[in-house]
């Protein structure tokens, strides 16, 4: 999923404190599941923000609303009547669904409430994890399932560096060295020795580093 | 174009001894100068590193032709994180141009050890593929593209290795990887803990590997107990075990240096009689001018 953090409270009352109507929108995907921008999320945050306004002797009206996907033209029509009776929206969305809704309602500002942060897993209850980085061209099977783009903090392809020390990353003691995983994961399947084979610098064309993305499917075109 | 004395050197399996100087944080040559003059003379080349621990400074490029018009080899460091594989490829070509005939590929150390760590990284390529290109340049004349170069450099590869990293069984394999890959000589990190040099080298030694590459210990003296225990706890990559700390901290503070000295010739001493070492690479850390001392009670004076 893509994980997102709300953004502190004291940032999203600058942003907002042009307005007097606001609509908070929600999204009910991914930065649901991460506690970030979900229904519940833009609850407590309309909440929060209007006792902040109070405190400051200042009114504002604070519409809520959640849609299940903000980064679908689907969804986010339905948002329409609320958008226009508000003078700006602040998205709990990533950072595609702040752009869908900016895209599609051209006259609203549109704020961004959450930092996107990285795509990646719920590892535990309360603790996500990144896991890729959207390179677009997967290495995983080279690595035996552990991706050191995203999960090497120097994006090694023939890792471990100096700094890997008893399972740890040098640049965090709380992260796991990706190389160390790599090597005791293919030691398990007896694929140790695949490792020692040199694998040629990736081709970042796929990435981001192309310019930006654009996936299309003729199949699919109507 | 001539070989360089480093690979001079090593060729002929004499024992090499190299040293280290840090580039100033600022435009001053007079540094590189001054730590050139201490260590001539006593070094068969100098490394020059690259925005070591991630701080600017002067770029390793320029203290190394500051070098070269002092009459000293140096090694040029160049790290993999500050760089694409278009800039590292045209440095290099640069570099050879102003007379660098010694490359050390690194990786580099994360940029959030450094002064500025908001920076971007880059690690388009790893050190494995930089010492690859830089084989292929040297090889084949062509750059990363596969384009026959006006003049292809021709370098004498070096890379690091740090046995006392994890996971130690992989660190051989990696060695091996990175000779596979081109490189004719390693530097590796700070040698404290002789009994595990001994166990990665002797694997080495067993596979053939010091047959391909030549490894030079890496030594540095400490100055005190206080530096040791920062070094072991704060500076990732480095081992110092509890008995060389103890034995520092047994010592009275204005006899700690000359101990960390004591230490650091006993060490070089080991390595030389160790099978499979061709050299020992000193990072005096701003201490360049206790190389010569160091070089001369280790009995490795005078140069060839």
């Amino acid at each position: 999923m893509i994980v997102g953090q709300q953004k502190p409270l004291a940032e999203i009352k600058a942003e907002v404190v042009p307005f007097s109507k606001l609509l908070i929108l929600g999204c009910g995907t991914c930065v649901k599941t991460c506690f970030a921008g979900g229904e519940d999320e833009v609850a407590t945050l309309a909440s929060s923000l209007r006792l902040a306004f109070k405190k400051d002797g200042r009114q504002i009206k604070i519409e809520e609303l959640t849609v299940e996907r903000q980064c679908e033209d689907e969804f986010i029509k339905e948002a329409a009547a609320a958008i226009a009776r508000n003078d700006a929206v602040l998205s709990l969305a990533c950072g595609a669904g702040v752009q869908m809704v900016a895209n599609r309602y051209a006259k609203s500002p549109v704020l961004p409430g959450v930092n996107t942060t990285f795509i990646g897993i719920l590892e535990k209850q309360g603790l996500f994890t990144e896991k890729c980085l959207g390179c677009g061209d997967c290495v995983l099977d080279v690595f035996a399932g552990i991706c050191p783009v995203s999960r090497c903090s120097k994006k090694l392809m023939n890792g471990p560096c100096g700094g890997s020390h008893g399972g740890k990353c040098e640049v965090n003691p709380d992260t796991d060295c990706a190389w160390q995983l790599i090597i005791d994961r293919s030691k398990d399947f007896g694929q140790l020795d695949r490792l020692s084979t040199y694998v040629p610098p990736k081709d970042w064309r796929t990435s981001n580093a192309g310019g930006p993305r654009k996936l299309v499917r003729e199949d699919h075109i109507i | 174009m001539s070989a360089g004395k480093l690979q001079e050197i090593l060729s002929q399996g004499k024992f090499a001894v190299t040293a280290e100087c840090g580039p100033p944080r600022g435009a001053n040559a007079e540094v590189v100068w001054k730590k050139g003059a201490l260590l001539k003379g006593y070094v068969d080349a100098v490394n020059v590193t690259d925005n070591q621990t991630a701080i600017v400074r002067m770029s390793s490029i320029a203290a190394c032709a500051h070098l070269i018009q002092m009459g000293i080899e140096p090694v040029m460091q160049m790290v993999t994180r500050d760089r694409n594989r278009l800039a590292l490829q045209s440095d290099i070509m640069g570099a050879y141009s102003l007379g660098i005939r010694n490359i050390l590929c690194l990786s580099g150390d994360h940029q959030i050890f450094g002064s500025q760590p908001e920076a971007m990284n880059v690690w388009d390529i790893d050190c494995m593929h930089l010492i690859h290109t830089v084989k292929d340049m040297r090889e084949t004349g062509k750059d990363m593209s596969g384009f026959a170069l006006d003049e292809p450099p021709k370098m004498f590869i070096g890379a690091a290795e740090n046995p006392f990293a994890d996971p130690f069984e992989f660190r051989v394999l990696r060695l091996a990887k990175k000779a596979a890959a081109g490189a004719n000589f390693i530097q590796t990190q700070c040698i404290y803990d002789i009994a595990r040099f001994k166990e990665w080298i002797h694997v080495a030694y067993e596979q053939g590997l010091t047959e391909q590459v030549h490894i030079l210990g890496g030594v540095t003296p400490l100055k005190s107990a206080g530096m040791a225990n920062y070094m072991a706890t704060k500076v990732a990559g480095i081992t110092i075990p509890e008995a060389i700390i103890k034995r520092l901290e047994a010592t009275p503070k204005e006899k700690a240096a000359a101990e960390g000295m004591k230490i650091c010739l006993e060490t070089i001493q080991e390595l030389r009689e160790i099978k499979g070492v061709h050299g020992v690479h000193i990072m005096a850390i701003e201490a360049e001018d206790k190389v010569p001392e160091i070089v001369k009670l280790a009995g490795l004076y005078p140069r060839p």
